[in-house]
Parts: structure tokens; C-alpha cells; sequence
């Protein structure tokens, strides 16, 4: 026998850490503790000019390039963000004529940057943005992996690179100021509350002028809910909106899967134990047969 | 086993142990083989490669896009590099739980390599990094991401090597000759080897479940929730395979180390293996079909990954099936080794179409790795068989133990 008290007990203790770490996954869904609801900015296609008015006002607020006066909306040509702009807006040809949408992250309620994040680098604020902590990350870029709207950035041509992405102006929020976007809307496309408020709003306008507007406020549901919500004239889908996304959190597509890490850390070493024990004895037994 | 006390073997017992050391660094065996005429160049360039990386950022070497994070490095190195050292866990399955003793003769090898190929993987995942300094912080809880199932793979892939480690050790403490150090690391194999197989099955499936949350992203064909469990089942003769491989090549290699037993053992280990193949080929054979059907993916069928689909599992996997089958059989050694090969294409095909091929099928700037990419991606895998032979050469892995410490 190879097996003696000691190792067994080294097992125990290996399977009773396990369960300990366990049980903390149930802290997956962070939980905004504070009485404080989350955030939410409701952008209007039905009366964004695409002024571009946000992507200036962003680049000034976050210290970034100026964006290039050459480069407008136009039907048939996506700008994307990236490391240099949070914010883009996208002229499409819709059912019900042209219409502006503006991109940025939408700060989803649970996010799956940040549930991926094995730093928490990735962080859903208890105000509701999602931002990023340069001293936690380690540019594994699970993050942007994870997105399902592609939104964390990464400065390949940097030494010391950042993820970069709208934060909705986080600092701003903290200082009771309004995102720099929303502030500076000329149109006033753009407009901040708690999500309940914005929500409330949405479904409002909705009802107003229910021949002005597609029955749908993007991000309600999407992704388990966003920060961000939209309304529009046009069905979402001629708007380059992923309207595949899914309508539950993302990160519960690996819920299951870290949840069956306590078990298996249980029920492996016991088994494997157990089958070490059985097929040992058998041999012992026909040794002594043999003999 | 009962005469304790530290003593150094006859061989070096006068000498220092600085003195062994520099004696063992010295190169043995032939400057000018082709492996070291293509390896030398290709590890040189790496290098050099390797330092503009860090100089210049990932995008000076690599092509990555906003889109494909993920690329050459993490999706054949890591996550395919991975599934190939899963012989590891499997062969210590077998010979340490099940007590098949028939195949004791190529646990030190496999181990050995398993070792090797996480610790270079990692390597390559710092490569990959973009603030590779940060390395500690999910080690030291800066913070503890426990909700992230890297978190898990990269936590997982720490403790696999520390088990790795021990369960190879007693090899290390016959080579310096600690015959104590040596009863004591024996003594704690069969616990690194139940800890080992636990948390391999969790981080096999671990670097499935990876690409969980990218659902959309995913070419249908290849994303499905069975991710974790197809990567973990097709690990096993993925692992296998990698054994049977890279065993044939030692065993013509190395042959001066191997003793007459041993090498008439080899088919019979190498047999033993293909039964091991066929099985696991069959189960993720059958967990594949099963998933297509349920997923109806029918209307996938007539495009272009639609075929790429039908010839990585029909000739992939049904054909390198059929052939191990058919080969123990026939004790067929020529056909296993041909089957063995063709299992380790069909995983790579698999593992690169899920994190890089048809990850991001459809998107507008598709990633194509540089060649750059390529030389660092072999300048890993060409190092690490250099240290693999280096210790080959000096350890007893292949060759006998020292006569005071055989079993018993």
C-alpha cells in the first residue's frame, strides 16, 4: 500500500481549501451593495444630427488626438473605435430614411470584460460604468475576447500598453457632472440618468410617438442589460446594432462551468483514491494466489 | 529502502557538488546533427524577434487586430501545446491509479515532458502579454478574479507544475545521487499524481470554456457549450498520441539510454496506447455528432467552413480512429505512428479553429499570422526539446535508475 494516513489527509485538506475558494465564485455577479443605482446615458437616434459634437467633446475630456476633420459619417462605411477614440458615430440607410448612431461601450450591468478578468482590472463601478485599473491588468486581453460588442482597446505598438475604452467619463460621474458626451450634445440626442429614470424615459417617448419610433429600447435586455440604451426610428437590425447578442449575462454562459470546479475538486481525488485502493488490492491478491 | 543519511553516490562523493554541475552543463553529443543546423538559426532569430517584442510592443511582430486578440502564440502554443502534454496526467492515470505497471517505463519521459511543455507554454503566455510584469497579480491578489475562468487555467497551470515537479523529482534526486531527499519525493508521488489528473481535467476543459463567453464570435460549428468537455476528452488522445510520437523518436534517438526490456516493451506499450486512442477518438467522435445534430447545424454543411468542418472530422478523426483500430489489430507499429500523426494534425486543426480561424470568421480585417510570429512559435518548441535531450542525456528518464533506488 502506497497510500497511508498522511497522503489521504494531504487530499482533505486539498478538497476542504477547494470548497473554501468555491465559495466565494458566488461573488461572480458583483453586487452593487451601496443603495446607489446604476447610471445610464439614452441616446436617441431619432435626434442625433451626427455632428460628431460627442467624439470631439470625448477626445477633449480623456486627453486623446483630435479627430480627423476628413473623416465624417458616411452610408456604407463603419468607423470603428479604437485606441485613440472611444466614441464614433455611423450614418446608415435605414427603412425610415438616415439615421446616426453613436458607438461606445455599453457598460453592461454584468459585464463579461469584467467577470473575464482574472485581475478584476476590468470593474463595474457601483455608478455603473465599466472602467479599467492599469496597476491590476496584465494585457492578457481575455477581456476583449469576451466583449460582445468588441469595445476593449489595446495599444499594440506601446511597451507599457492600456486597454482603453469609454468609461463613461467615470471621473466626471463621481464629481456629480454628466459625461462629457452627454454635456456637450448640441442635439440633445444624448441624455443621463439612473437607468430606472432612463428607462422610464425611453418608454415614454415610446409611447408619445409610437409611429416615430421602433418599438424596442436597445439595451433593456441585451447582454443581460446595458448602460447604455438606444432608441431609434428603424428596426435595430438595419442600424449595425448585434442584434445576436444574447439576452441573458454573459457571464453565466461560464457559470456552470466554475461551478462544477468545487465538485470535481471533491469527487476526483476521492475517486481516483478509491480506484488506486481497488486495483492495488486486486493485484495483491493475485500475487498471494500466484504464490 | 532502510539505510538513510545523506550520501552523495560513489561517483561524486569526493568531488564538490559545484564540480558535478559544471561537469554535467557540459554539451554531450554531436555539435553538427540537422536538428541543431535548422534549430540554431531559427532559436537565434527568435530571440531577436523576442527582444523587438518587448521593445516595440506585440504589433511590431505580431498581426493582431482589435478583433483577434488572441493569436499564433496563445492559440498554438498555449491552447494546442496544452492538449498535447495532457499524456502527462493520462499515463499517470494508468500506471499510478489503475497500477498498469506495463507502461512505468515511459512515465518519466511523459512526465518529463508534460513539465517542459507547460513551462514553455507559460513562457509563451508571458511572450503574449501585454504588461507581462503583472504576471503575480492574480497569484498575490491584486486582485483575486475569481469569477474569470483564466483565473482558474492560469491558477491550475501554477499548481500543475509544482505536481508535475514532485512527481519527476525522485529522477532529479537519483541524478545527484540524494538518496533520502529521494525516499522522501517517492514518497509523495501518488498524491502529486492525484492532484495532478484533478487539476488537469480542469484546465484542459478549463481552456475550453475559455471561449465560453465569445459566443457569437465563434464560428457555430465549432462553439458550443461542450466546449470544456470536447477539449478535455479530446486531450486524452491528443496526449496519447503526442506519447506515441515523441516515445518512436526517443526510441530511436536515445536508444543507447533505453535497456533490452524496455525496448521490448516499446510495441507493446505503443499498442497498448492506440486501444487507449480508439476509445477516446470514439467518445469525442460520438460527443461531436451528438453536438451537430443537437445544435442543427445542417445548414452549415455546404460552405466553405462548412467542409473545413467535414475534413478535420471525417479525416481527423474518423480516419486516425479507424487506422488505430485496425492497426492493434494487425500489431501494426507503422500504422499507430501514421494514426498518431494524423491525431496530432486534427487536434491542431481543431484548437486553431477555435481560437483563431473561426474565431472572428466573419470579420472585416481577418488575422493572419506574420512570419515572424512563426519563427518565435517554433524558437518555444525548439528550445524546449533542447532541454528536453540535455536532460534526457544526463537524468535517468529513459535510462535505468541507479541501482539504490529501484523499487523495493
Amino acid at each position: 500500500m502506497n497510500i497511508n494516513r498522511r497522503n489521504f489527509l494531504k487530499v482533505l485538506g486539498i478538497t476542504g481549501a477547494s470548497l473554501g475558494a468555491g465559495k466565494s465564485l458566488n461573488a461572480a455577479a458583483a453586487k452593487n451593495e451601496s443603495d446607489k443605482e446604476f447610471y445610464s446615458v439614452l441616446y436617441d437616434s431619432t435626434l442625433c444630427a451626427g455632428c460628431q459634437g460627442c467624439e470631439w467633446e470625448c477626445a477633449l475630456e480623456n486627453g486623446l488626438p483630435d479627430p480627423d476633420l476628413e473623416d465624417m459619417p458616411e452610408v456604407g462605411r463603419i468607423r470603428k473605435t479604437n485606441e485613440n477614440r472611444r466614441t464614433v458615430v455611423n450614418m446608415y440607410s435605414t427603412s425610415k430614411g438616415e439615421a446616426f448612431v453613436k458607438t461606445q461601450c455599453m457598460q453592461c450591468n454584468q459585464p463579461a470584460c469584467a467577470s473575464a478578468c482574472l485581475t478584476q482590472s476590468m470593474y463595474k463601478t457601483k455608478e455603473g460604468p465599466v472602467t479599467w485599473r492599469e496597476d491590476k491588468c496584465m494585457g492578457c486581453r481575455y477581456c476583449m475576447i469576451s466583449c460582445p460588442y468588441d469595445m476593449p482597446k489595446f495599444e499594440y505598438f506601446s511597451k507599457n500598453p492600456k486597454i482603453l475604452k469609454c468609461d463613461m467619463c467615470h471621473h466626471r460621474i463621481i464629481e456629480g457632472k454628466q459625461p462629457a458626451c452627454v454635456e456637450g450634445c448640441p442635439a440633445g440626442a444624448l441624455t443621463f440618468g439612473t437607468r430606472r429614470e432612463m428607462i422610464a424615459e425611453a418608454q415614454k417617448r415610446i409611447n408619445d410617438n409610437p409611429d416615430q419610433y421602433y418599438h424596442h429600447i436597445y439595451g433593456e435586455h441585451e447582454a443581460g442589460g446595458t448602460g447604455y440604451l438606444y432608441l431609434s426610428a428603424a428596426p435595430f437590425e438595419e442600424m449595425g446594432f448585434n442584434t445576436k447578442v444574447m439576452k441573458k449575462p454573459y457571464p453565466e454562459l461560464t457559470k456552470g462551468f466554475l461551478y462544477s470546479v468545487p465538485s470535481i475538486f471533491v469527487l476526483w481525488p476521492a475517486m481516483l483514491l478509491g480506484i488506486h485502493k481497488a486495483t492495488s488490492n486486486k493485484n495483491q491478491q493475485s500475487d498471494e494466489e500466484n504464490e | 529502502m532502510s539505510n538513510s543519511g545523506y550520501i552523495l553516490t560513489k561517483k561524486n562523493d569526493r568531488k564538490s557538488v559545484w564540480k558535478f554541475l559544471a561537469e554535467e552543463l557540459k554539451p554531450k553529443g554531436k555539435l553538427f546533427t540537422p536538428f541543431n543546423l535548422i534549430s540554431i538559426p531559427v532559436i537565434i532569430l527568435g530571440i531577436i524577434l523576442i527582444i523587438i517584442r518587448f521593445t516595440s510592443g506585440l504589433g511590431a511582430v505580431t498581426n493582431l487586430t482589435q478583433e483577434v486578440p488572441w493569436g499564433l502564440w496563445k492559440g498554438f502554443n498555449v491552447v494546442t501545446g496544452v492538449a498535447f502534454a495532457g499524456g502527462a496526467y493520462v499515463v499517470t492515470f494508468m500506471v499510478y491509479i489503475l497500477n498498469m505497471k506495463q507502461y512505468k517505463p515511459i512515465v518519466r519521459a511523459t512526465v518529463l515532458n508534460g513539465f517542459l511543455a507547460y513551462m514553455f507554454y507559460a513562457g509563451a503566455l508571458v511572450l503574449d502579454l501585454g504588461r507581462p510584469l503583472s504576471i503575480i497579480n492574480p497569484i498575490i491578489g491584486n486582485d483575486f478574479g475569481v469569477s474569470s475562468v483564466l483565473f482558474l487555467v492560469a491558477w491550475h497551470f501554477l499548481l500543475y507544475m509544482i505536481a508535475q515537479l514532485i512527481e519527476f523529482s525522485p529522477a532529479v534526486a537519483e541524478w545527484v545521487g540524494a538518496r533520502r531527499a529521494h525516499k522522501i519525493l517517492s514518497g509523495m508521488t501518488l498524491a502529486a499524481v492525484i492532484f495532478g489528473i484533478t487539476l488537469s481535467t480542469l484546465h484542459q476543459s478549463g481552456l475550453g470554456a475559455l471561449f465560453l463567453m465569445a459566443r457569437e464570435k465563434i464560428h457555430p460549428l465549432w462553439y458550443s457549450e461542450w466546449i470544456p468537455i470536447l477539449f478535455f476528452v479530446s486531450s486524452i488522445f491528443a496526449g496519447l498520441s503526442m506519447v506515441i510520437f515523441e516515445g518512436s523518436i526517443s526510441y530511436k534517438v536515445f536508444s543507447g539510454q533505453i535497456n533490452e526490456k524496455n525496448k521490448k516493451a516499446h510495441r507493446g506499450i505503443l499498442h497498448g496506447l492506440s486501444k487507449v486512442c480508439t476509445m477516446a477518438l470514439f467518445v469525442y467522435l460520438f460527443l461531436q455528432v451528438l453536438n451537430f445534430v443537437h445544435s442543427k447545424n445542417w445548414e452549415y454543411l455546404g460552405t466553405r467552413m462548412g467542409n473545413w468542418y467535414l475534413l478535420e472530422i471525417i479525416g481527423f478523426v474518423v480516419v486516425p480512429m479507424i487506422l488505430f483500430f485496425y492497426s492493434y489489430r494487425r500489431q501494426n507499429i507503422l500504422l499507430i505512428r501514421a494514426a498518431a500523426i494524423m491525431t496530432i494534425i486534427g487536434i491542431i486543426i481543431n484548437r486553431l479553429n477555435i481560437s483563431i480561424i473561426g474565431f472572428q470568421w466573419d470579420a472585416v480585417q481577418q488575422y493572419y499570422p506574420t512570419w515572424k510570429e512563426f519563427v518565435v512559435s517554433l524558437t518555444i518548441i525548439f528550445i524546449e526539446i533542447w532541454i528536453f535531450r540535455w536532460i534526457i542525456r544526463r537524468l535517468p528518464v529513459l535510462s535505468d535508475s541507479p541501482g539504490w533506488a529501484k523499487d523495493k
